[in-house]
């Protein structure tokens, strides 16, 4: 639900329910958006080809 | 014939007997496939749930496997924000059994609402008054943050790891995969604290009803306390049980033991709470509502004082003591026990607080009500297991899970 569908209320609630919502998929969001960047900017310039995770 | 995907330096069963291990779980999987489909085609008439119990066997299932899947935000919180390191070898079975927990308690619940189609207006049309739209809210996000977790693995299969953008991709994610554990763990503490939160504010129950401070039920923290207690239980208990079925060593001792002494002490330091609120209610909450604490255990065919006795004490006292020695740890039999025990203990503390609140008579006219699942409510319930084992099964095979799998076994 977004502040502008009908059923918004600009209440407490509603923005801490709403807010934690949007905080949590944002912080998910730009973390895969970095991570799918980065890999497809690596890949172009060829680097971190050795990188190894374990 | 897929030995290219397998990981280099391990071994793995042949194929036809993998074949016939994964059919004999498909087999069930379809039983439960088959009842689904049943209660989304002919309606949640196929349940045995009625006006006293809205909620049955699925929420407690759905309740039971979101505190044993706990085990993979605690295991992660302890491994990326505390900084136990030896625990990075048991972080990836961990992320595995919790993407089972949650993918089977969302599979749950979308059986559950009898119209599937219709789940997305809890997002969309959300009740900010109630507790479970928040368990909604954090459950389905930290369901993102598994499948975020858990793709990684996926990636470092030996042939995708050969393409250069998903090796790339996986180290990446490994790289800010602290980000994704401080996510989950916050997310998990809210999701886990409101659906006992949920119990906790049912005044108009008073077998549930507790205090607590603010809007939040002394249950809320509770919940939380028992999933990060005893989802590592059930951490390793699952991997023993691999590892009784491969016939491997998958992990190390130390580590299993480090995580069984951490679940030792969060068992221990939340039966003490939860005897002490236990007390309180018996002896302050639920007499102020006119009960007595004999008056939820007896007239009735089934929940006897000794389900508050084999929680507390049997499920609770004795494997915090088991794990908390280290000689209990190191002796395998009392290990295997005490995990045992610490996963029964979160399964029965759900289910006398989603089903025992149900059938408690809470006016004066009023019976105890009694349930009994109906197949269907059996099979779809059965269902995840057998999903779960077909997931580990595949994931085994051939993701590189368990990094000292090759130590352990050298003549691989």
């Amino acid at each position: 639900m977004f502040p502008f569908c009908f059923e918004w209320m600009w209440d407490m609630s509603h923005m801490v329910f709403m807010g934690g919502l949007w905080y949590a998929l944002t912080i998910i969001g730009l973390g895969m958006t970095f991570c799918i960047g980065k890999a497809f900017y690596d890949t172009f310039l060829d680097k971190g080809k050795d990188d190894h995770h374990h | 014939m897929d030995s290219a995907l397998i990981p280099r330096g391990v071994k793995r069963c042949p194929t036809w007997q993998f074949a016939l291990w994964i059919g004999a779980a498909g087999a069930v999987l379809l039983w439960g496939v088959f009842a689904m489909l049943l209660c989304w085609f002919k309606g949640l008439n196929q349940t045995n749930m009625n006006d006293a119990y809205g909620f049955a066997l699925w929420i407690w299932a759905d309740l039971a496997v979101i505190a044993l899947g706990g085990g993979a935000f605690f295991t992660g919180f302890l491994r990326y924000i505390v900084g136990k390191d030896e625990l990075k070898n048991i972080i990836n079975y961990a992320v595995l059994i919790g993407f089972i927990c949650y993918s089977s308690a969302l599979l749950i619940l979308a059986i559950d609402i009898g119209q599937p189609l219709r789940g997305w207006f809890i997002f969309w049309h959300a009740n900010v008054h109630s507790m479970l739209t928040e368990v909604a809210f954090c459950l389905t996000c930290y369901f993102g943050v598994l499948t975020i977790e858990y793709v990684p693995l996926i990636l470092e299969n030996r042939q995708i790891d050969k393409i250069p953008f998903f090796h790339r991709l996986g180290h990446n994610m490994h790289e800010i995969m602290a980000v994704f554990a401080a996510t989950g763990a916050f997310l998990s503490f809210f999701h886990q604290g409101s659906l006992g939160g949920v119990s906790g504010v049912l005044f108009g129950r008073p077998f549930g009803y507790r205090e607590g401070i603010f809007i939040w039920p002394w249950t809320f923290f509770l919940y939380t306390w028992s999933a990060a207690a005893c989802g590592p239980c059930f951490t390793i208990l699952i991997t023993k049980i691999t590892e009784k079925i491969t016939g491997k060593k998958l992990v190390k001792q130390n580590v299993i033991e480090l995580l069984a002494k951490i679940s030792g002490w969060m068992i221990g330091t939340y039966i003490i709470a939860k005897i002490i609120d236990t007390w309180y209610w018996a002896k302050v909450t639920a007499p102020a509502a006119g009960f007595n604490l004999m008056d939820f255990y007896s007239n009735n065919p089934f929940y006897g004082i000794w389900i508050l006795v084999l929680e507390i004490v049997i499920c609770g006292v004795v494997p915090a003591m088991i794990l908390i020695s280290e000689k209990g740890r190191k002796n395998p039999a009392a290990l295997m026990t005490a995990i045992i025990l610490a996963v029964l203990g979160a399964c029965v503390n759900r289910w006398v607080m989603v089903l025992q609140v149900m059938a408690v008579p809470v006016l004066t006219f009023e019976n105890w009500v009694m349930y009994y699942p109906s197949w269907q409510e059996v099979a779809t319930t059965i269902l995840p297991v057998a999903y779960g084992v077909i997931l580990i099964s595949l994931s085994y095979r051939y993701l590189p899970i368990f990094p000292q799998e090759q130590e352990l076994n050298p003549e691989a």
